[in-house]
């Protein structure tokens, strides 16, 4: 750290990787063991550590909500344990989780057992440091916290696949509920007629526990619904047969990596051995939903971020040469590019003469593929069995060579069209790639029967027998902490 | 040039606080002090004589001017439209402002019933096709005291479309006549009231108040169907009456309550219409009326010299009283309007659609709202003309002084005089008594009481009328005693003893045998010169009927 230039260190300080304290004791004791060079003639360690506290502070003085989200509040007051906030990319826009002012948050299958192995037979020799794995994301922090066992559950949000499509990357379970079941009050919001709070767990029936304490009409949210929650306890399937599987063969893209696949139809294949009937079926509007999505992601997005004007809370720049002025540079300062660039293209999107041809029109489209939803669930299938993700987590190098649109156009490709129609879906770890990387299968259900998707995902879940993640390697000293844990996770399964 | 020039004939009071550049702001001082000048403001509409534009002289230049309104009223509501806050005028800065009324990130709207049944009320009470279903859409502009960035409206469907207003406006040299007119109602739309800048120029320093912010506004869009700054006001002033008696707002607009925007332009009849100004800031029904004509007038002026007109924003400055083109508003607003996505459509129903075992608490029926109207102001006036035999036009002026209706009505239930005579008393002493000291009827020093017993007096013939002008005046003068106490104390009752008014007829002909002489001349009028001399010698406290009776007696003999 100390090797670094300022701008890097800089860095390092905003996002969080050193406090400005810890910098300042190794400059100290640095000083101290070099005393030899006779570079000081003082040294002011008490006014440097005075200095280096109320640093600190100023680095803390970000917003700070003065209110729970309803759906904290709801896990508080069931006694659950706050352990802290998870990392994400600024404003949930992003599908990897490396666009947030906190730095990017790494997969800890990189670090893993089974990843490392396979890395090992293959003569590539790069620089560890630079070789991670992404997340996905753009909840990334909340799938790597559950993956690393450091939590039980986490929330996400999921707009167009933010929970879910770490939860694939991570070998987690990520459920995206109905929308409406879960209320939205305190979730800062990307795109209100799509945002889910998510959930995010190591198994489907603790995510159908964690639902349970969610789910429910809020008099804050009035796009909550009314009626009475059923019960969200699971079942154990023992026969599928009655089951109706649908493999929409929109889904099947050339993009698709083949191992992604090949995992697809083996699950297919099982449901179909254990007696399921399982269908091919057309949603026959997928290839225009991802620029649809857009369209409607980013007009709501240049809405919602209107408020963040610097007057009432949250960063405000230094400019006061007038009211407009200091917006500006506020909002100049404030978002990074991807943020700026949708409010942009929102903007775009909702002026008078683009309005109809544009907003309507996407409008429009999202109604039909809200549709071809309905058609198929009405056709008698019960749950749709889709990928999560294109292929298994990349490296972060990898991922950053494309632009963050084009990564979320293919990161969120089989996941916002579900959002676009409101229902219910989750990302169950299915296996590991070849590389010794988990592969996520996304189950899609009708809308508000959340109990029957998560119940066939159970099922799902028992016959795959997802390997856990071996972390203790490179967990050093926490190791025999994961022993112990991974010997009562194993004997649950 | 045959211009529908309007102006008002006496010079302004300045009495109406600062307005700065959107909407009323308010001294912080006196709240009571803008409060009587308001009432005062909004009356003196029925009073100031005026030209009127409605028939403009033929000739080649003649204009007709088109004015359509945009009115902005705030419900009268414990709590704000969609957030939990209390609705308070002149509470401290910031106080009144929750969570979501600051736009904190993850807040979201929860629509105000209350809100919802002022505005059904009032889309009733103005004759409007109530919409089962409505929409709430953003409206997106960047302002200090907005903290959303949009507002919360109601562009593509609102909850009320397509009334009528009917207003009367009195016409004539003696304002006697009165011409009954309708204004159509476009629409009534549900949304939030911004907050407030106060602008500290010395400091160069904008200060936001938030207390305001997100307080629910009923939108009544007026069509064009005006053609003045006397009939826009006079229908302001019916939209005014019809609110409070409704009390979905207490429109007052010295409080900013009732705030009025209007739409002007200029045409030559049997052409399509000019391009239109709208007049922003208009806080007063007399600066609403006075802007209106000048707008026309300037628009006017400009086409004939050869000018156009732009289509832009301006506001009224009452201190020059002219109205000048509003800098932040240059340059084409998009509002980029987009649905509302946090609220639900606004469903609402009546009696043959509620839903069998809704939730009285979660619907609202909009045939128990209509049952539930109360009486409306031009209903109470046509009480008045049938009960009282009132003209039409003291039944205006009844209703929009604000009190005075209320006041006649006290002094009718304590008197045993005629209707008539009650009337003129009220309309044209009293009213005349606080129009000349510039007070609200709440501050009169004259209570209905002290009026009836006075004019009980006058009823039994115990005081002439000239008597009763002067307790009158002496009752304004000296509240606490009561008629009776002033008609003893000043001897004002009228003389009972006839040989003493025998000796005084007598002793003033002996006076003047000049005037006695013309009258013995033939000469009619001398008689009442003869009277007035007695009167004088009674100190006005004689009946002029009895002394002239006495007089002739007299000659004759």
């Amino acid at each position: 750290m100390l090797g670094r230039t300022l701008r890097e260190v800089s860095a390092a300080l905003k996002q969080g990787q050193i406090t400005p304290t810890e910098l300042c004791l190794k400059c100290l004791s640095l000083i101290k063991k070099t005393k030899f060079l006779n570079a000081y003639i003082t040294v002011s360690e008490e006014v440097a550590l005075k200095q280096a506290e109320e640093s600190e502070k100023r680095y803390k003085k970000g917003y700070v909500p003065p209110y729970n989200a309803t759906v904290v509040q709801k896990l508080l007051d069931q006694g659950a344990l706050l352990m802290g906030k998870t990392n994400l990319d600024e404003f949930a826009m992003g599908s990897g989780s490396t666009d947030g002012i906190f730095g990017p948050v790494k997969n800890p299958w990189s670090y893993s057992k089974q990843y490392r192995e396979k890395r090992k037979q293959k003569p590539h020799g790069e620089n560890e440091e630079t070789n991670w794995l992404i997340t996905g994301g753009s909840s990334g922090g909340s799938a790597a916290a559950v993956s690393a066992f450091t939590c039980f559950a986490a929330l996400g949000s999921d707009t167009g696949g933010s929970t879910r499509n770490p939860a694939a990357h991570c070998g987690v379970v990520g459920l995206k509920p109905s929308y409406g079941l879960v209320s939205r009050h305190g979730l800062i919001p990307l795109v209100n007629s799509m945002d889910v709070p998510g959930i995010l767990t190591r198994c489907v029936d603790d995510a159908a526990t964690v639902l349970g304490v969610l789910a429910g009409h809020d008099c804050k949210d009035s796009t909550t619904v009314q009626d009475p929650v059923k019960s969200f306890i699971l079942p154990s399937l023992t026969d599928v047969s009655k089951l109706c599987i649908g493999i929409p063969k929109e889904y099947l893209v050339p993009e698709l990596s083949s191992e992604v696949q090949s995992l697809w139809s083996k699950a297919a294949k099982l449901f179909e051995s254990e007696g399921a009937k399982v269908i091919e079926v057309s949603l026959p509007h997928t290839s225009y939903s991802i620029v649809c999505y857009h369209v409607l992601c980013t007009s709501e997005v240049a809405s919602n971020m209107a408020r963040f004007d610097g007057l009432e809370y949250g960063h405000r720049c230094d400019i006061n040469v007038s009211t407009e002025a200091m917006y500006a540079a506020t909002r100049r300062e404030g978002f990074n590019d991807v943020v700026r660039g949708r409010i942009l293209s929102g903007n775009f999107f909702l002026l008078k003469e683009n309005y109809e041809n544009y907003f309507i029109k996407a409008q429009k489209v999202r109604r039909l593929i809200a549709n071809d939803f309905v058609n198929v669930f009405n056709s008698g299938v019960d749950v749709l069995l889709t990928p999560t993700t294109l292929s298994e987590a990349v490296p972060y190098m990898e991922f950053i060579k494309e632009d963050n649109r084009t990564r979320s156009a293919q990161g969120d490709i089989f996941t916002q069209a579900v959002n676009m129609a409101g229902l219910p879906a989750v990302s169950v770890p299915m296996a590991l790639s070849n590389q010794g990387l988990p592969i996520g299968l996304q189950f899609i259900g009708r809308a508000f029967c959340d109990q029957q998707l998560l119940t066939v995902a159970k099922w799902f879940e028992k016959q795959v027998q997802f390997p856990v993640i071996q972390l203790q390697e490179i967990m050093g000293d926490c190791s025999s902490v994961f022993e112990n844990d991974l010997a009562s996770v194993s004997l649950k399964q | 040039m045959a211009a529908p020039v309007l102006r008002w004939c006496c010079p302004a009071r300045r009495w109406i606080l600062a307005n700065i550049d959107r909407g009323p702001r308010h001294g912080r001082g006196a709240p009571t002090g803008s409060r009587s000048s308001g009432k005062r403001g909004q009356s003196s509409v029925a009073q100031q004589p005026l030209v009127t534009a409605q028939k403009p002289r033929k000739g080649e230049h003649q204009w007709a001017a088109v004015v359509g309104l945009e009115i902005h009223a705030q419900i009268s509501s414990n709590s704000k439209l969609f957030s939990g806050s209390q609705v308070h005028f002149a509470a401290p800065p910031n106080s009144l402002v929750s969570f979501f009324d600051a736009s904190l990130p993850g807040t979201l709207p929860v629509l105000n019933r209350r809100c919802v049944e002022a505005a059904v009320m009032t889309g009733l009470a103005l004759n409007c096709h109530i919409n089962k279903k409505s929409l709430f859409d953003r409206k997106h502009y960047f302002y200090a005291d907005l903290p959303a960035g949009y507002q919360i409206t109601q562009q593509r469907l609102p909850i009320a479309v397509k009334g009528s207003l009917a207003y009367s406006v009195c016409v004539g040299k003696k304002r006697s006549q009165v011409i009954n007119k309708t204004v159509r109602i476009k629409q009534i739309q549900l949304e939030q009231d911004s907050g407030k800048s106060l602008h500290d120029d010395l400091r160069s320093q904008t200060l936001i108040d938030l207390n305001r912010a997100g307080v629910g506004l009923l939108e009544v869009v007026l069509e064009p169907d005006m053609s003045c700054g006397e009939e826009a006001a006079t229908a302001v002033r019916e939209l005014q009456l019809i609110l409070q008696a409704l009390g979905t707002s207490q429109a007052n607009m010295a409080e900013g309550q009732l705030r009025v925007d209007a739409n002007i332009s200029v045409h030559r009849p049997g052409e399509p219409l000019g391009v239109r100004t709208e007049v922003k800031n208009l806080n007063s029904a007399r600066f609403l009326a006075k802007a209106i004509d000048y707008e026309i007038q300037r628009q006017i002026e400009e086409l004939e010299n050869g000018g156009e007109i732009l289509n832009e924003t301006r506001s009224f400055d009452y201190k020059l009283g002219c109205t000048v083109p509003m800098r932040d508003k240059e340059g084409k607003q998009d509002y980029r309007f987009i649905p509302e996505p946090n609220l639900p459509p606004l469903l609402l129903y009546d009696s043959a659609s509620l839903p069998a075992g809704a939730d009285p608490q979660q619907v609202i029926n909009i045939d128990q709202l209509r049952e539930q109207l109360p009486e409306l102001p031009s209903v109470t006036r046509e009480k008045l003309v049938q009960q009282y035999g009132m003209l039409p036009e003291h039944s205006l002026t009844l209703l929009n002084e604000v009190g005075l209706l209320e006041f006649f009505q006290n002094v009718m239930k304590e008197t045993r005089a005629e209707p008539k005579k009650v009337t003129s008393w009220v309309l044209n002493t009293f009213l005349g008594f606080l129009k000349q000291q510039n007070l609200a009827v709440s501050e009169s020093p004259v209570t209905p009481s002290a009026l009836a017993e006075l004019l009980n007096l006058l009823d039994q013939k115990a005081i002439s009328s000239a008597a009763a002008k002067k307790v009158f005046e002496e009752l304004w003068r000296s509240g606490g005693k009561t008629p009776a106490q002033i008609v003893s104390e000043k001897r004002l009752e009228l003389m009972q003893d006839q040989e003493a008014l025998e000796q005084l007829c007598q002793a003033t002909m002996e006076e003047h045998p000049q005037v006695v002489m013309d009258l013995k001349k033939g000469n009619p009028r001398a008689i009442n010169k003869l009277i007035g001399l007695v009167r004088k010698a009674t100190l006005s406290r004689a009946d002029p009927t009895m002394i002239k009776e006495m007089l002739e007696k007299q000659l004759s003999s």
